[in-house]
């Protein structure tokens, strides 16, 4: 499984981050990226359903 | 030929979002207004002409379209900018940026305020946020009968964004005259408002001149030194921002720490789970935030839009009510029901696109550590019935006055 964040819709609400601290890290601005090339490590696939379900800008999308 | 000042009779063709009733009564209206399948667009012709979309899809597609509509005054009030008295200085700053602004603009404006608000900057004012929320919860002594908005929740995010903007923290309640002034009294006779506004900019200009004279580290002095395309950033912008993060950062998040805290004392079944499991509660927090976002912004139309088919004039009011694009239940399984371990949660309490709310991370922290605070120490509290709980007015939704009774406390 991999997480991507698009980053032209990413306007920084921060939820992935905090959701999901594993998949996600945020720049300076506050802007989400993914870790790791956007690899989700086993056992941590519901937290990427999670951080996806909670975007409010539908910025992240996974590709199973 | 309706009353445009007088109370509201019809919510559809009539409605007024400064009627001290419609914050009473919101979810009731807006579910009435969406029975109406028609047009989920409601219009009055007070404030010059206003319409409010009541779809998460409305407003998600207004608050991404900025060809059709203006960031330029984002407060609905009797005078379109191009009437006011004093006009707020001109596109692209207006009279907050960058809130206020339009792109290009806008991108840069608020690329200099992003930094200083991002998570890893905000995180470390936990502690002084738990602290200045211990204090209060020790100044209530052994009262039995406090008041959670106005011994508690209108304290906290005030005294943080003074320390943060360099602004003594005695004048708090200066701030929250102001934030009555720019939010609450729109429908008060511009004359008197402009008034108060002169003191406003008056008492700006005397903390803009101290910080030139006596840099410190502030955001204010930030501001000062901050450039945009290598040029420093006009009077105007440094007092508008000022004006912006100190409105902005003082009763949106009091009315969400209020709305919250309304919540548990009147759900106790909610209140025993959180207290009971305080791992649930950052996912309670972001339910509040849904089901009683307290922000609603506004936008003007530029030129002649048909909306949907709402044939919308050049400078009219278009509200967007992100609290009740939280309760679309095209968006939201049981909209209107608060559910307090709710796991998927695309709330728009921050607003959606460009202009999310830049103090976001910070408004979450202050929220949090106040809930947590509140439930450590007062475990068992509830409602005092004897007096009322009172609503703030207008585009910011969150009890002003909220009586409580402590039942149990640590």
């Amino acid at each position: 499984m991999r997480v991507r964040v698009d980053t032209a819709k990413c306007q920084g609400h921060n939820r992935c981050y905090a959701l999901a601290p594993e998949l996600f890290d945020v720049d300076d601005y506050g802007n989400a990226h993914e870790l790791n090339d956007g690899v989700v490590p086993a056992g941590v696939e519901d937290k990427a359903r999670l951080a996806l379900a909670n975007c409010p800008e539908y910025a992240i999308s996974i590709e199973e | 030929m309706t009353n445009l000042y007088g109370p509201v009779s019809d919510w559809q063709n009539d409605f007024d979002h400064a009627d001290p009733s419609y914050n009473e009564n919101i979810h009731e209206i807006w579910n009435d207004l969406l029975e109406n399948k028609k047009c989920p667009v409601a219009h009055t012709e007070r404030y010059g002409g206003t319409w409010l979309p009541l779809t998460h899809e409305y407003v998600h597609e207004i608050a991404y379209d900025t060809e059709h509509f203006t960031s330029r005054s984002v407060v609905v009030s009797r005078l379109k900018p191009s009437q006011m008295e004093i006009p707020p200085p001109p596109a692209p700053i207006g009279n907050a940026p960058p809130i206020s602004s339009d792109p290009p603009f806008h991108h840069e404006a608020r690329r200099l305020l992003l930094p200083a608000f991002a998570p890893k900057k905000i995180e470390p004012w936990e502690e002084e946020v738990r602290q200045i929320c211990n204090e209060l919860i020790d100044n209530m002594g052994d009262a039995e009968f406090v008041d959670a908005a106005i011994q508690y929740a209108q304290h906290i995010p005030v005294m943080v964004i003074a320390r943060m903007l360099g602004l003594p923290l005695e004048d708090s309640d200066k701030f929250r005259g102001w934030v009555h002034l720019v939010l609450e009294s729109v429908n008060e006779e511009p004359e008197k408002r402009r008034k108060k506004f002169e003191e406003f900019e008056a008492y700006l200009s005397y903390h803009v001149q101290d910080h030139i004279e006596n840099p410190r580290d502030d955001l204010i002095t930030y501001l000062l030194n901050a450039e945009i395309m290598g040029n420093k950033l006009m009077p105007e912008h440094v007092r508008g921002t000022i004006v912006l993060l100190l409105i902005a950062g003082i009763d949106t998040t009091w009315s969400g720490i209020g709305s919250s805290l309304w919540h548990l004392a009147t759900n106790s079944v909610d209140r025993r789970r959180l207290v009971e499991n305080p791992g649930l509660r950052p996912t309670a927090v972001e339910e509040f935030l849904r089901a009683y976002a307290p922000v609603t912004m506004a936008r003007l139309v530029k030129e002649d839009y048909d909306f949907h088919g709402c044939p919308m004039k050049a400078e009219d009011w278009v509200l967007l009510p992100f609290p009740a694009a939280n309760r679309d239940p095209s968006v939201f399984e049981e909209a209107d029901k608060v559910i307090i371990d709710r796991e998927e949660n695309r709330h728009a309490a921050f607003g959606l696109g460009i202009h999310r709310c830049v103090g976001s991370n910070l408004a979450r922290l202050e929220m949090n550590v106040a809930i947590d605070v509140f439930l450590e120490r007062f475990p068992d509290f509830e409602l005092n019935t004897s007096e009322e709980v009172k609503w703030s007015v207008g585009q910011v939704r969150g009890p002003r006055s909220l009586p409580v009774r402590v039942l149990a406390r640590r």
